[in-house]
């Protein structure tokens, strides 16, 4: 992927790109107030698949959104690839989303545009980048994924695994230094989902990028680097599978 | 077609043309709403059409008359109102300085009854056969004829009439028909084109005037017209008029100002120019309507992908930019197939009333401003939408 410059800013070289200290989050006013997380204290290594496991309604999902810039910090602290996240404007915290990959659970593909429009998309946000180099990088990335020959499909002609991948192109395309996932193989069946994560997992690695993924899916578990359950709010268990 | 379109939309905008790639993935909503946006076009013209027609036919007699300025009575707000002018008016127009030359005209409304039992109404001057009242080269060769009791000539653009009844008139056989207890012979056309109150119009003699119209009273016109000697500034000569003239029962305006009050009297105080501006500010209104209904539940239905824009990294900014983009082109694509068919309807309303209805370059051009200004709007109510994407719901 040399095709597609770094946009990654420099940083301490020895921060991790995400380090959370005593995060809690509440949802609700007044008596209907709900905490959702509380005491998160996580360090994710830079170019680790790290997946977040737990029953509905843990928190992890509201962990990720945190993490990715999608909600105010309420309390405690996030540094993300170097910048603290607690008091950020609206405004620096889509500057700092730019610099990361979202893939969600329904694959949230435009529908009016083909696979190779809809991952440009994902780099269309940078500036600066010449139009042929876009339209470059957008088919190498899908070549990657496979998908070289169904650039000009639009999403309705593509299969669900299909689709997925092309949601994966679009977040892989801008080079970003964190991916975040929603439950990827939630709409997959067995072996495409496994596919699918394993193939994310091999671009992500050899660009460094990190990952944190949103799973139910214990078919998936082997391939990560660290595991983490959340419970009513709270890490309860933080493993590194010997397999990874 | 369209991926042209796209093509040259992205060399335009820099960037992937997504408001227009959503128009054209959903057709059957593009259609509806650019037959919305025709729609209210369409409308807009026809009512811009009447409004021009009904100005243009208020001016045509007064651009026949061979005058520079018009005395008429005080109270006269168009040709066909006002009170007889007093007798002496004639002769006082004709001793101020300047004048070269004045004539009285006396003005009817006739009832023309067709042989099939309806009725033509006609607009009859009365003229001095022996002045040359009229620029008419046609009016002008049969004056000698008029002199003959009871003769007329005709407006060839009346409205309503046989087919042959013109050319046969104008190949030597006169016409004859009976009103106010008195017959009239026509004896030659001429051209004017009638209006929206009556149908065409009719010019015979002073004498003939008063026998048709037995309660009018000789040396009483309706106005008088003034020609002005030649290198004398027509707005000397009205001053002069002004002061010889009593304000108490004449008005002296050039014939131009004279054009001007009467499309301005009757496009603003009566019923039909107001009914025709009415008109547009409906068609302004559906389109808008149109337009916000088709732009919003496009925002609506694309709320998803918008979050998921929201969370890559697009600001507003380019959210609006999309919605404007849909909203011109929507004023563009729709306003293409209004003009045609207004062209077409002004052909048809012209073809069966005879309204002098035309389309001026300027009009496509303020319409089309006006289109994409309305589209505009309608875009920017619809953007308030777009606060509803939370790309944090997505997951």
């Amino acid at each position: 992927m040399q095709t597609v410059p770094s946009i990654a800013q420099p940083r301490p070289q020895d921060e991790p790109p995400i380090v959370v200290s005593g995060l809690g989050h509440w949802f609700g006013e007044g008596n209907a107030r709900k905490q959702a997380l509380g005491d998160i204290d996580l360090v994710v290594e830079s170019g680790q698949l790290v997946m977040l496991m737990g029953a509905s309604g843990s928190g992890k999902t509201t962990l990720l959104t945190l993490i990715g810039c999608l909600r105010d910090v309420q309390e405690g602290s996030i540094r993300l690839l170097g910048r603290e996240l607690r008091g950020a404007s609206a405004n620096r915290l889509v500057e700092s989303r730019r610099r990361l990959g979202f893939i969600f659970q329904a694959h949230n593909l435009h529908e009016s545009l083909t696979a190779h429009q809809n991952v440009r998309m994902g780099l269309d946000v940078h500036e600066g980048v010449p139009e042929a180099e876009r339209d470059a990088a957008a088919a190498h990335v899908l070549a990657l994924l496979g998908l070289g020959d169904r650039a000009t499909y639009l999403p309705a002609n593509l299969s669900g695994g299909q689709k997925q991948r092309v949601a994966i192109a679009r977040a892989l395309v801008g080079n970003p230094d964190v991916i975040f996932a929603d439950e990827p193989t939630a709409a997959l069946d067995k072996d495409s989902g496994y596919d699918v994560v394993a193939l994310l997992k091999r671009l992500a690695r050899a660009r460094g990028t990190t990952i944190l993924m949103v799973t139910h899916d214990n078919r998936i578990l082997g391939l990560a680097d660290r595991i983490l359950t959340l419970q009513d709010g709270r890490i309860v268990r933080d493993e590194k599978p010997a397999t990874s | 077609m369209t991926r042209l379109v796209a093509r040259l939309l992205q060399r335009l905008l820099g960037r992937l043309p997504i408001g227009w790639l959503q128009l054209t993935h959903n057709r059957t909503r593009l259609a509806a709403a650019l037959a919305g946006v025709a729609f209210a076009n369409i409308l807009i013209f026809v009512q811009l059409g009447f409004l021009g027609a009904l100005i243009e036919s208020i001016g045509l007699p007064y651009r026949m008359m061979n005058a520079e300025i018009l005395v008429a009575a005080s109270d006269a707000n168009t040709l066909s109102d006002g009170s007889p002018l007093p007798r002496q008016r004639l002769y006082q127009t004709l001793a101020v300085p300047g004048v070269a030359a004045a004539t009285a005209v006396y003005y009817n409304r006739l009832d023309w009854k067709q042989p099939d039992g309806t009725i033509r109404t006609l607009d009859v001057f009365g003229i001095d056969p022996s002045a040359q009242a009229f620029r008419s080269a046609e009016i002008n060769a049969e004056l000698d004829r008029l002199k003959l009791s009871d003769t007329a000539l005709i407006d060839r653009k009346t409205r309503n009439v046989p087919k042959d009844l013109f050319p046969s008139i104008g190949a030597g056989r006169p016409y004859q028909f009976e009103a106010n207890n008195r017959s009239i012979t026509v004896v030659g056309t001429f051209e004017i084109g009638g209006g929206f109150s009556a149908d065409g119009y009719l010019v015979v003699s002073d004498q003939t005037f008063l026998r048709l119209f037995k309660r009018r009273v000789p040396g009483a016109p309706n106005m008088i017209f003034v020609k002005v000697e030649p290198g004398v500034p027509a707005a000397a000569v009205v001053d002069r008029l002004r002061a010889a003239l009593p304000a108490s029962d004449t008005t002296i305006r050039t014939v131009a100002e004279a054009v001007a009050s009467d499309q301005r009297f009757q496009t603003t105080q009566k019923p039909i120019g107001i009914v025709f501006g009415f008109g547009i500010v409906i068609g302004v209104l559906v389109g808008v309507i149109i337009v916000y209904q088709v732009l919003s539940s496009d925002v609506a239905d694309h709320l998803r992908e918008y979050a998921t824009f929201k969370a890559i990294g697009y600001k507003r900014g380019f959210f609006l930019g999309i919605v404007f983009e849909e909203a011109l082109v929507l004023a563009l694509l729709g306003f293409i197939p209004g003009l045609v068919i207004a062209l077409l309807l002004y052909q048809i309303i012209a073809a069966s009333t005879g309204l002098p209805i035309s389309m001026p370059g300027t009009r496509p051009l303020l319409v089309l401003m006006g289109t994409l200004a309305m589209c505009t709007l309608s875009g920017a109510i619809a953007t308030r939408r777009l606060e509803r994407a939370d790309p944090a719901d997505l997951f």
